[in-house]
């Protein structure tokens, strides 16, 4: 069971408030791409094995959609920021503490 | 390899049974294969068995991280149907399932499949059209289906509560007399054992932590016991296909969750059938021993963890409770999650990727144990010729390029 806190309400709640929404960051291409790159948009995604970018959105509350940075094998939520932010996407990279 | 039979049973009898060889050598790797699969599950040993037994390729090694069958051929809910709504889809589940009832005898080892039929209910209006739709569907195909009415389901099934007054009432079924449940692990090491019998190396405890490519093509796994060099590589590793993939550089249209299942203490025999409901969102079948096997939906969001969501469970028992009102003091005895690999479709991918050699037999989600014994055929074949086999074709990486999906989400009481 997860906890997040919507960067929008600020208080920890339990995860059948929200919805998961699909990776984050994936920036939709221009119209004249290749067919493979137009799939790896709509289908391919990066589903690692530990920190990951992803959408919520807090379906029971104020409907809005955030950003979350978890880890895929602890469940461990390392931050959580709106959406149109980047900045936090640099602890994907970073060895566990 | 010791054959199993009645009069070995006798044999080995004499001494108290005590005296039983292995079932399978424990191999140590060689420096080089010509076929290497990775992933010792139910679908990696098919593969194995396959290539020796109808291609005569028997130097092969299936090389597994932890034990044989110990992933998701090990935590399933054993349902083996074919009833898919597309064609492509149908076709590949129904040669599954074709295989399935001489398994045991081609095997030499008994994978109790109890063909006992099975059940998806319907509780709205819109749920009994599709299901009436999947059924001619399936029948066009020449699967057998039947819709029931809910007089001939209370027939069918005493327990189940077909009552009007129920919170979500149920209104018809979908029939599949050949479905049925088998045994996980007995198919995994009935796979193992003919596989082995026929000079298949199983290597376990060894974990595959690269994928050497050299020019394109592949040449090899690297292990924690070294480098095992192979013309080709299979990769079958459910939930992990996607950490695979990407040690050779690729991605794949897959996200990995955790599905839930749960058995119960053993009851006397109550349930002669399997029950699913998509719209409350359980299964159930009980097992010959006598529990209640139940299965429970994949998690919302990707995951490694082996475990799920509480409410996940917490949900389909309450669903279980309600088709079932006489099991609701029934206890549970184990839960567990495995990690499955979900493709936008819900169709597995199966044949070649961009590296030369290297093959992925992947995305099947939440079914997966069901085509067990297809899978490995049509994978076996695949890998043999270089070239899909025809029913694995449309199951191609590709497809996703191509705008080609098999979109059975939702259509073949496919819930998750």
């Amino acid at each position: 069971m997860l906890l997040l806190q919507c960067p929008h309400c600020l208080e920890a709640r339990s995860e059948e408030e929200f919805d998961y929404a699909g990776e984050a960051h994936i920036q939709r291409p221009a119209t004249d791409v290749s067919d493979a790159e137009w799939a790896d948009y709509l289908y391919f995604r990066s589903n690692p094995q530990g920190r990951h970018c992803e959408m919520w959105v807090h379906t029971a509350g104020c409907r809005r959609y955030f950003n979350v940075v978890r880890d895929t094998v602890s469940y461990d939520v390392l931050a959580v920021y709106p959406i149109g932010e980047r900045e936090r996407e640099s602890l994907v990279g970073k060895p566990p503490p | 390899m010791e054959r199993y039979s009645l009069f070995g049973l006798l044999k080995h009898a004499l001494h108290h049974h005590e005296d039983w060889p292995r079932a399978w050598r424990d191999a140590e790797p060689r420096s080089s294969y010509d076929v290497v699969i990775v992933g010792g599950g139910g679908h990696g040993l098919a593969t194995a068995y396959y290539l020796a037994k109808v291609h005569g390729i028997s130097d092969v090694a299936v090389v597994e991280k932890g034990w044989l069958g110990g992933g998701n051929t090990g935590r399933n809910t054993t349902i083996v149907r074919s009833n898919y709504l597309r064609d492509e889809a149908a076709w590949l589940y129904d040669f599954a399932l074709e295989l399935w009832p001489d398994l045991s005898r081609e095997l030499n080892f008994n994978v109790m499949f109890s063909p006992r039929g099975v059940l998806n209910l319907g509780h709205t209006l819109q749920e009994m059209r599709d299901i009436e739709r999947r059924v001619n569907a399936n029948r066009l195909n020449g699967i057998d289906g039947e819709v029931l009415s809910p007089a001939e389901l209370e027939a069918r099934v005493p327990l189940l509560n077909c009552s009007a007054s129920a919170r979500y009432p149920v209104l018809g079924a979908s029939w599949q007399p050949r479905g049925g449940v088998a045994r996980h692990d007995a198919v995994a090491w009935g796979y193992a054992r003919a596989a082995d019998a026929l000079g298949v190396d199983l290597i376990q405890q060894t974990p595959v932590t690269g994928i050497r490519v050299e020019d394109g093509r592949v040449a090899g796994v690297e292990t924690d016991r070294g480098l095992i060099a192979a013309r080709k590589v299979a990769c079958v590793v459910a939930g992990h296909s996607g950490v695979l993939a990407a040690m050779a550089g690729l991605r794949l249209p897959i996200e990995s969750r955790p599905l839930q299942a749960l058995v119960s203490e053993p009851l006397k025999p109550c349930l002669d059938t399997v029950v699913m409901s998509n719209a409350v969102h359980c299964y159930i079948s009980q097992a010959d021993k006598g529990d209640l096997v139940i299965g429970a939906g994949a998690d919302g969001y990707t995951g490694y963890g082996q475990r799920g969501s509480f409410h996940i469970i917490e949900h389909s028992l309450a669903a279980v409770c309600e088709l079932f009102p006489a099991f609701s003091r029934v206890r549970m005895n184990r839960q567990w999650g495995g990690i499955v690999d979900i493709c936008p479709d819900a169709c597995p991918i199966i044949g070649k990727t961009p590296v030369g050699g290297l093959y992925f037999n992947c995305g099947w989600g939440t079914g997966g144990f069901k085509s067990t014994p297809g899978s490995g055929y049509v994978f076996a074949d695949t890998i043999a010729h270089d070239r899909p086999h025809p029913l694995a074709a449309p199951f191609a990486l590709s497809r996703f390029e191509r705008g080609a999906l098999i979109d059975e989400h939702g259509a073949a009481g496919v819930a998750h």
